[in-house]
């Protein structure tokens, strides 16, 4: 366990000069009251620290959903839940991990680490920032509010394929509403985020100077902004479609049903890269720190990251290669799936060999990174098998899919959102966190997540479809591992859990500015906790101050 | 914790992962290809497994080697080891040499992906064609060039046994979920050629034996094809969500030797015959419950529930409802065509003339209703042909 070894880091007071003293006499000027705090924050933390612990309300939120799924699927035959509640249940649990868990999470360490990493006092648009995460709770609050709806909550899937998600009842309308907010929030929320990385930056602070972390949430904004409006129009040609007699999707009425899928997935493919993006970042912050040594071809991460962003605009078809596509269509979105693992392999390679030749140390944020690193590739291998068209014929639509998009997903993004919380955990609160207990909550997920997913490809090899309430006696044994892993690994986050809560109110440990030894970038020049302002002066820029060293000379 | 042990635990968390990848590779000789894909009983099933095969181990291959290189650093580059950090950030040799290798990997792929694909897609001069049309939550199926058409639904079984704390052990029921009342009986060694719809919702079509699946759409036609080496029974399932019921809309292939599979077509079309027949006659009002009894258990019950109280929200009651007790025209009229926006699908090219007659007279006589009404099969046989 190595807290920082140098506690007296007097640095930032120095670079900050007398108007910073000041300021720090002066308690930092919070608000009072919980209204003026929380409600009418335009704070940058303040707003972060509502992104972060509503995400992490929905994370239990649509775990408990996700425990519902395992526990009736853990023998064969229907015991818990009427089919009907569980396709709600298995809809539900993706809208809530994917809109309200793991992209507000993003979000909100957005908006701690950006201006800290930039060095600049706050977000550019403070009040815009207060709206974004405020028009959340209401929108979830609709979303969760159909389960309780006479026609009940959505049932045919967070992908919402048309004919069958028109057959809902008037609840279909509330989800459309709250998906539109959802989009409002999350293109208000990277408007300020490219506003504030383009125009905030310290002098000095060139682009290709700039922490990973914010690169690729620079780049995770622009897709968002890209494709938000995309998903709008979709939702709303569904409504206009239920409701007011329009037949965008219907063929009885010259629409086409295949084009919501089309229209979907052009949004929903950069959508899992918005999941993803800010995970490469944050592993590449934290990989660096614990190897003690510069991270391995900093602008080849800037270009990768680019890259892949870019080839996740023309890949989209690929979740469709089952319903009947010109052949020349197929191929083409074959070859351009497969090309994505370019990108994606030079990042781990230089993951990689950042580690190699450094001196590591093994602290919970390197365990959830290092975790991350291995079962994402897992994922992206899996990825790569599930591009190859002809035998995506028989992948498509089973098990073995659920399995690969859960591992880039759960010890994917969410792996690297706890390996990020864990690594300024100590800068927000200024204590450090139980080591022993983060590692107990490392190595249980570790294990269980890959107890839960990992028998998935055998089922889905096997046979299994997606989405369905009860299966064949042949697929009992792999569903009730799973199932088993499922219940451990949910279980193992109620310590996430407590560790954070411990480390909030009860850790007596101090955190020193640096917190962590090989740490490096500006976000560690400042106190922990830092002041409310994060940088009144712009701080000096050197080789000493940035996160990752230029390459270019 | 140790540092020793940290490394201990991780490195037989890899291994352990490492096993659970090469399992996956000669597993299938023990378990009889229960953790791996078919190798199926086409052309395309076998050509598929092999390149799933291919790329499989190529996965593996490079997770291998990525992950031994980051262990072998774990162990040897640790502060606890006293390992110097080395200060290097690039190396633009060993970058342009990572970027090369995944592109001629991926071309190397790329060429047997595509020529598999084409066989896929491309189909050859087929021998027949057999319509498949999915609806919630049901196939039917249609063989064009002989006029036999039937509706192949989840078995009586299976179905009893898969309701909400049933108390049965799904164990005990034979094919459990994979049973249905008719399989669809395809001819061996014939290049079969499917055209696949859907009249409500979207459904998928597959069966893992054949090496494909493909969406049935609603408005719109798919093709596929196959050519069967060897008879036998093939199950499968329907592949996209498609409602309350997805998970309980298996397939069953009955492939029979050609000349077994003629012989199959000529008692059908004997049966066919006698059908139209049955059509003419007048038929009493207890043969009309009857038969209506078992048809709407087997057809209707799903959605509007044995004692015809129906599912709130999307499937109305029968039970005193203002269509079983209204006028029999407009009856007859919402079960022939359906009700536009609604789960309610047009039957009239469903069933037989028969089976809609039965069903429309037990309806309006069942649950209470007690209309005192009958539908003669030859009503419905006089209102579809206009
Ligand atoms: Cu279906």
């Amino acid at each position: 366990m190595s807290i920082a070894s140098t506690p007296d880091m007097t640095h930032s007071t120095d670079q900050a000069g007398d108007h910073a003293h000041n300021h720090d006499d002066h308690h930092d000027h919070k608000p009072s009251g919980i209204l003026n705090r929380w409600l009418f924050t335009t704070n940058h933390k303040d707003i972060g620290t509502l992104y972060l612990a509503f995400s992490l309300l929905m994370f239990f939120i649509g775990g408990a959903m996700a425990m519902v799924i395992r526990a009736e699927l853990f023998m064969p035959g229907l015991q818990l839940v009427e089919p009907e509640f569980f396709n709600q249940m298995t809809t539900m649990h993706a809208l809530i991990m994917v809109f309200g868990a793991v992209m507000p999470a993003w979000v909100g360490f957005a908006n701690w680490m950006i201006p800290m990493m930039i060095g600049a006092p706050d977000m550019a648009l403070p009040r815009l920032n207060n709206w974004s995460f405020w028009i959340l709770p209401f929108a979830f609050t609709m979303l969760l509010s159909t389960l309780f709806m006479d026609s009940g909550g959505p049932a045919a899937g967070w992908t919402l394929y048309p004919p069958l998600s028109l057959q809902g009842g008037q609840s279909f309308a509330f989800v459309v509403f709250a998906v539109h907010m959802m989009g409002i929030s999350s293109i208000m929320g990277s408007i300020n985020i490219i506003a504030t990385i383009l125009n905030m930056r310290a002098p000095g602070m060139v682009l290709l100077r700039m922490p990973l972390f914010v690169w690729t949430w620079l780049i995770t904004a622009f897709l968002l902004i890209a494709v938000m409006p995309v998903l709008a129009g979709a939702v709303t040609m569904l409504l206009t479609d239920h409701f007011f007699g329009t037949s965008f999707f219907n063929a009885a009425g010259g629409g086409d049903p295949v084009m919501f899928q089309h229209i979907f997935w052009f949004f929903g493919h950069p959508e899992v890269y918005i999941m993803i993006l800010p995970a490469f970042g944050v592993v590449s912050e934290i990989i660096p720190t614990f190897a003690r040594k510069p991270l391995f071809g900093y602008s080849a991460m800037v270009y990768a990251t680019a890259s892949i962003a870019f080839l996740s605009f023309i890949v989209w078809a690929h979740h469709m290669f089952t319903v009947g596509m010109p052949l020349t269509g197929e191929l083409f979105f074959m070859y351009a799936t497969m090309l994505i693992a370019v990108p994606t392999g030079v990042k781990v390679f230089n993951w990689v060999s950042t580690m190699w030749k450094g001196s590591m140390t093994f602290e919970t944020p390197m365990l959830f990174a290092i975790g991350f690193v291995v079962l994402f590739t897992i994922g992206g291998l899996s990825g790569l098998m599930l591009a190859i068209a002809s035998v995506d014929l028989q992948y498509h639509d089973t098990y073995f899919v659920v399995a690969h998009f859960h591992y880039v997903l759960v010890p994917g993004s969410v792996f690297a959102l706890m390996a990020g919380t864990y690594y300024w955990l100590p800068k927000w609160t200024g204590h450090m966190y139980s080591e022993k207990w983060g590692k107990i909550h490392f190595w249980l997920s570790a294990i269980s997540v890959n107890i839960l997913f990992f028998p998935q490809h055998y089922l889905g090899l096997a046979g299994m479809p997606r989405r369905i309430p009860d299966y064949s006696t042949q697929f009992a044994d792999f569903n009730m591992i799973s199932s088993i892993g499922g219940f451990l690994f949910g279980s193992s986050q109620l310590i996430f859990l407590g560790v954070i809560i411990h480390c909030v109110y009860k850790s007596r440990q101090k955190a020193s500015g640096q917190a962590w030894e090989g740490a490096r970038g500006l976000e560690w020049i400042l106190s922990s906790p830092p002041p409310y302002h994060s940088f009144n002066t712009p701080p000096v820029i050197d080789s000493s101050t940035l996160a990752h060293v230029d390459e270019a000379h | 914790m140790k540092k020793q042990n940290t490394f201990i635990v991780a490195a037989a968390v890899t291994a352990a992962m490492i096993a659970a990848f090469w399992l996956l590779l000669v597993a299938p000789g023990y378990t009889g290809n229960e953790i791996n894909m078919t190798r199926g009983v086409t052309d395309q099933s076998e050509i598929n497994y092999q390149l799933h095969m291919i790329v499989l181990w190529i996965c593996v291959v490079i997770g291998v080697i990525v992950f031994s290189a980051m262990f072998v650093s774990i162990v040897l580059h640790r502060k606890s080891k006293d390992h110097e950090a080395a200060q290097f950030t690039h190396s633009t040799k060993a970058e342009i040499i990572w970027t090369i290798i995944p592109v001629l990997i991926l071309i190397v792929m790329a060429v047997p992906a595509t020529t598999a694909l084409i066989h896929m897609e491309v189909a050859p001069e087929t021998e027949m064609t057999v319509k498949i049309t999915g609806f919630q939550w049901r196939w039917k199926y249609e063989y064009v060039e002989d006029g036999i058409q039937f509706i192949s639904s989840l078995d009586a079984e299976s179905n009893a046994a898969r309701r909400l704390a049933s108390g049965a052990e799904p164990a005990a029921v034979d094919n459990y979920l994979l049973e249905v009342d008719k399989p669809l009986v395809l001819p061996a060694e014939t290049k079969i050629k499917f055209l696949i719809t859907a009249d409500d919702v979207i459904h998928s079509w597959w069966v893992p034996a054949l090496g494909w699946k493909r969406d049935a759409v609603p408005g719109f036609i798919n093709e596929a094809w196959t050519e069967i080496r060897e008879p036998g029974i093939y199950r499968g399932q329907c592949a996209e969500l498609c409602g309350k019921d997805h998970g309980f809309m298996p397939i069953v292939l009955k492939v029979l030797p050609k000349a077994e599979f003629d012989q199959w077509v000529r008692q059908q079309k004997r049966l066919m015959a006698h059908e139209e027949a049955e059509v003419e006659r007048l038929w009493s009002r207890e043969e009309l419950m009857d038969l209506g009894k078992s048809v709407y258990t087997a057809q209707c019950a799903t959605c509007h529930q044995g004692d015809g109280q129906g599912l709130a929200p999307a499937f109305p009651p029968l039970a005193g409802s203002t269509v079983t007790r209204g006028p029999v025209s407009e009856h007859i009229d919402l079960v022939l065509n359906g009700r536009e926006g609604t789960a309610m699908q047009a039957w009239g090219n469903m069933l037989s003339d028969a089976d809609i007659a039965a069903a429309l007279t037990y309806t309006r006589n069942a649950f209470g209703n007690d209309m005192g009404d009958v539908v003669q099969p030859q009503m419905i046989a006089r209102i579809k042909n206009g």
